[in-house]
């Protein structure tokens, strides 16, 4: 889950590390008092979970409570890369002398945060990595006993900081570190932290994504989730326990299992089709369950075919052959469907569907083209 | 001879008075594995499977009591964590995890402290073992497979059970199934796994499931190239994933570049694996 960059800040204010006075505006003349009571001059940030707000026009500089506003506005009418900009971080602007990069993330292959710093910050860092990876310094960090000392001293003389200012930095390392752990973050980023002109250390821009698999123990940041990034059926689908992620074909899929899922949307492309979703219904999937997700499937109109296509170990062929005719029953649907069946019940499944005139197919490859078929109308 | 699991393991059941947990060990003890104790803190006195196993406040108390030495945890991912650090410390030898949804920093945790012990994990978020004839340790369906010389290891739940189907209707055998499961950072890896299967005389070809995400394939895929002699195929599912979305599995996720699926297809291919197009392919290459 991503969190916003206001969000982001405060929490890492939260665990000492310097941050710009600022406050959030949902209207220009939010904005504009904000800003007249920050004093001038001040930054108008859009918020939005998306890179590149810079460059798309949604962090401008206000001089003035006229501009304060007008950028306020303008921004606020900003739809960047697909979002729609709805409040924006009015923050004190810094007197920026440096620009550092300061994050920490998991390293997968290593099964350790990492920590990585860089005296190219203020800029993308993955690209710092791709044209000149020497430039970032990295410690991994043992997931039992944090981040130690030495190694914020490590980093700090890795970016040739100077000695004035170590002890503020691993003041910042070692608060972004527990920041990191204690919100379950999977990023925690500063980027750029920066050296102002009299000498202090700030966190001008910050950014976190958390864990989802940790949401549960923080309810109070799962309430900051933003919806906008993702679709409405994807919201909906979370809400009733399903994993779906909309694609832009017309071959809708209901499949039990996430990896046999992403290979029923492999063969429907294998054999001519787009899959228009990917949706796993998990394990010994109930009557309603299975309707909630013909549901979603079907609520996207550029469905022109469905196929279900479920391997019942746990799950019984037969409840889910149950599930699908209730649910049809409901909707009315003229898409054609195939139905995939194997496993458990499977034989008692396929003989109810049968009986209510479904096509039915015995293996994955015959089932995909079948529902190819049937969204080309044949 | 199989890995990790046969007719000798004697295994108890974390979790076994929750419903995950007591629906599996019906089954598992009706394969015919050797089901020896449950552990549901608080409960530990009671009986579970009308009279048959006996149940324990912990793991150290079961494993004293009736010599248990692998353990399957049903535990909720809140409390998973917990689970597999007791077992550990309890001296289990094997540890399967079936648990989907545990934090990422616990799992990171569970691997530190479990690499200083002789310990073995398998998981979380996996669907288990199975030693068709011998033993099922987790919720892979028993009827799915038959005894043979196929040495199968897989991210996947549903999509292993086609492949072990799609062997099982050509009369093909499995020497064991192990599910590795879908989360970043698990107990066991391929390399882990392919290495006890070259290791075992009972398994002379190789299947490997793997799906987009990390690096985990494509370090199978030089491990391969070094050290496995016997015969490799492979299925990798994710062609058609967008990037930058969790496709179900945590660990299911394109990032910054990394975890294509063409990718891992190539640097198999390049290691002489056979890469399938299809699941229902995998017996005709092997």
């Amino acid at each position: 889950m991503n969190l916003h960059e206001v969000y982001s800040k405060r929490i890492f204010g939260d665990y000492g590390i310097p941050i710009p006075v600022g406050e959030l505006a949902k209207s220009p003349a939010q904005a504009q008092q904000i800003a007249k009571k920050i004093g001038f001059p001040v930054v108008v940030k859009s918020q939005v979970l998306v890179g590149g707000r810079g460059k798309a026009g949604g962090i401008r500089v206000a001089k003035n409570e006229k501009e304060a506003k007008q950028n306020a506005e303008d921004i606020l009418n900003l739809t960047i890369k697909g979002l729609p900009v709805r409040m924006v971080l009015i923050d004190q602007a810094a007197d920026i002398k440096t620009e550092i990069y300061l994050g920490i993330t998991n390293d997968r292959a290593a099964r350790k945060p990492v920590i990585m710093a860089s005296a190219a910050g203020g800029v993308d860092i993955e690209e710092v990595a791709r044209k000149t990876p020497d430039k970032i310094i990295k410690c991994h960090i043992d997931p039992l006993l944090g981040l130690q000392n030495y190694q914020s001293r490590d980093l700090a003389a890795g970016i040739d900081l100077p000695r004035e200012h170590w002890r503020e930095f691993a003041k910042i390392a070692h608060g972004l570190w527990e920041a990191f752990l204690e919100s379950d973050a999977t990023l925690a980023e500063i980027n750029p932290l920066v050296i102002t002109g009299d000498d202090q250390l700030l966190a001008v821009d910050g950014k976190m994504v958390l864990d989802d698999n940790a949401l549960f123990r923080h309810p109070d940041l799962e309430m900051l989730r933003d919806t906008d990034v993702d679709q409405p059926a994807e919201v909906q689908a979370r809400e009733n326990g399903l994993s779906y992620i909309k694609l832009d074909g017309d071959i809708g899929c209901m499949v039990n299992g996430a990896g046999l899922a992403m290979t029923t949307m492999d063969i429907i492309k294998l054999f001519g089709g787009e899959p228009a979703n990917f949706l796993d219904i998990g394990g010994g999937a109930s009557a309603d369950k299975v309707a909630a997700a013909l549901e979603i499937i079907l609520a996207d109109s550029s469905v022109k075919a469905v196929l279900f296509n479920i391997f019942g170990g746990i799950t019984r062929c037969d409840l889910v052959a149950k599930g699908i005719l209730e649910a049809l029953e409901a909707m009315d649907s003229k898409v054609p469907m195939v139905v995939r069946l194997v496993g458990t019940n499977a034989v008692e499944g396929r003989k109810l569907l049968q009986d209510a005139e479904m096509e039915t197919a015995d293996t994955l490859a015959e089932a995909a083209q079948k529902a190819v078929a049937a969204a080309k109308g044949k | 001879m199989s890995i990790l699991v046969n007719k000798n393991t004697l295994l108890l059941v974390q979790g076994i008075t929750g419903q995950e947990g007591n629906f599996h060990t019906e089954k598992m003890v009706a394969y015919g594995t050797k089901v020896v104790a449950g552990v549901t803190p608080g409960k530990g006195g009671e009986w579970v499977l009308n009279g048959k196993i006996p149940v324990f406040d912990s793991v150290q108390i079961a494993k004293d009591a009736t010599g248990a030495n692998a353990s399957v945890i049903f535990v909720p991912a809140r409390f998973a964590a917990d689970a597999m650090f007791e077992a550990a410390d309890a001296g289990m030898e094997l540890i399967v995890c079936i648990t989907e949804g545990v934090p990422v920093s616990d799992m990171m945790r569970v691997r530190s402290f479990l690499d200083q012990k002789s310990v073995r994990l398998v998981g979380p978020n996996c669907p288990g073992l199975l030693t068709p004839g011998e033993a099922k340790v987790g919720i892979i369906p028993g009827n799915i497979a038959i005894p043979g010389n196929v040495g199968v290891v897989s991210r996947s739940g549903t999509l292993t059970y086609e492949v072990l189907y799609a062997l099982k209707n050509l009369g093909m055998g499995v020497s064991t199934c192990v599910g590795i499961g879908g989360d970043p950072v698990n107990g066991t890896d391929f390399i882990d796994t392919l290495e006890m299967f070259q290791e075992d005389p009972e398994t002379e070809r190789i299947v490997l499931i793997g799906e987009i995400g990390g690096t985990d394939e494509e370090q199978a895929a030089e491990y391969i190239s070094k050290y496995v002699d016997k015969p490799v195929v492979a299925f990798i599912a994710g062609r058609t994933a967008p990037p930058g979305k969790r496709m179900g599995h945590a660990g299911a996720i394109v990032q910054g570049g990394t975890g294509l699926a063409e990718d891992k297809i190539k640097a198999l291919q390049n290691a002489g694996v056979k890469v399938a197009e299809h699941p229902e392919q995998i017996p005709e290459l092997l």
